[in-house]
């Protein structure tokens, strides 16, 4: 087998980038029929960040990346591939991802964009640890970058409390034998695309003064099933991607959720018999994040030394499509 | 016996003590529940029941008589 050597894919640097702009809860009491105690209560958010209106995801997105690069100490030249997993990319096309290969001048990489909403960095680890496994990349840069800012219905009280704007990055490359990615797991149920879309802008709902007219460019959700299927779906998919490498949930040292909301944060963790004090918690911060919200998590937990090397780390992320994964990674 | 049960079920979700739990108590006017605890507590019933709550008839559900009662009839 070519590249035999090659076992074990891990990240070896991280990196985010949160814009300057903060929005408290005190800025939606003042313009919405809603309170701080009501959205703290209900969400566990304080504040979000806003990407000003010049910065798109790709900008978010180089800055983070630059971020992750240095701290895995390698050069730009050095990247194979460059993943961003977004749902608020630039444009249709090129690939954010593109985007960010001019930025950072990763001459040697190639680039794409996934699609898998909240769920899109875990599936992006997934695809990068293969291509590590089998020897076809050394360095892979896998990104979550989102300006959900520019997606919101800042109208409708009951989604636009939720989203805020950030990126985070990650180099993915071989690490020691046994450590690293030790299990990706991803899932998917189309049945569920109704939950949570961005109805129109693509090849079913062309842009048109009628969609604009219906709000149909910003993000549409049922809170409440979303709420169902992500506090089911959490666990499972912890469990699952645990029993991949033969874990079990006693073995988790530090869980990093998708911050979505703290309630689904809570009860998850509540099934799983997980104590607080392992689970990484931002969302008061940055609210949801979508595809940024694990990535940026990552790296704070990373800077703030709370994983330590052997630790079992469990990343776990669910989102529209609908779309499910979770990444067992001892931490090297 | 199945009052018995809810009871504890709501108890534990909500923190509150069984004491407080009649059949009469409204989740949201008496028990202090918002509607993610409703979603979470039903969910909680479900597993321990082994039944399905449909949304529509979830929306019906306002006191714990109404939960006992759906439950009574859809075991």
């Amino acid at each position: 087998m070519l590249n035999s050597e090659i076992r074990a894919a891990g990240i070896i640097g991280t990196g985010s980038y949160l814009p300057d702009i903060v929005l408290t809860n005190g800025y939606f009491e003042e313009r919405l029929d809603t309170s701080d105690e009501w959205i703290v209560s209900r969400t566990g958010i304080r504040e979000r960040r806003k990407a000003d209106d010049c910065i798109a995801a790709s900008d978010m997105a180089t800055y983070a990346a630059l971020k992750a690069i240095e701290d895995a100490n390698v050069a730009p030249e050095d990247i194979d591939m460059i993943i961003v997993a977004t749902v608020t990319p630039d444009m249709l096309f090129p690939s954010t991802a593109c985007i960010v290969q001019k930025n950072i001048g990763a001459i040697n990489a190639s680039a794409f964009d996934i699609s898998a909403a909240c769920s899109g960095f875990i599936y992006g680890l997934s695809i990068a640890e293969k291509f590590i496994k089998a020897g076809n990349a050394k360095y892979i840069l896998v990104i979550g970058a989102e300006a959900l800012s520019k997606i919101t219905d800042y109208s409708d009280r009951n989604t636009c409390i939720l989203f805020g704007d950030g990126a985070g990055a990650a180099v993915v490359a071989k690490v020691e034998e046994s450590m690293g990615i030790l299990a990706a797991y991803t899932g998917s149920d189309g049945r569920g695309g109704e939950l949570l879309k961005l109805p129109a802008g693509g090849s079913r709902l062309p842009a048109s003064c009628e969609t604009i007219k219906n709000s149909l460019h910003f993000v549409k959700m049922d809170g409440s099933e979303v709420f169902k299927f992500a506090i089911k779906i959490m666990g499972e998919a912890a469990e699952k991607a645990l029993e991949m490498c033969g874990l079990n949930k006693e073995d988790i040292d530090y869980l990093i959720p998708h911050q979505a909301n703290i309630r689904i944060i809570e009860s998850a963790t509540k099934r799983l018999k997980i104590p607080q004090d392992k689970v990484f918690i931002n969302i008061d911060k940055y609210g949801n994040m979508s595809a940024a919200s694990i990535a940026v998590a990552l790296d704070e937990a990373n800077k703030a030394k709370k994983l330590n090397k052997g630790d079992i780390v469990v990343l776990v992320g669910f989102g529209g499509g609908l779309t499910w994964g979770a990444v067992v990674l001892k931490w090297a | 016996m199945i009052f018995e049960k809810v009871q504890e079920k709501i108890a534990e979700q909500l923190g509150i003590d069984t004491d407080d739990i009649t059949m009469e108590s409204s989740f949201i006017e008496d028990l202090g529940a918002d509607s993610l605890d409703i979603v979470e507590l039903l969910m909680a019933l479900e597993e321990e029941f082994d039944i399905e709550i449909p949304d529509e008839e979830a929306e019906k559900l306002v006191t714990v008589g109404d939960v006992v009662d759906y439950i009574k009839n859809n075991q």
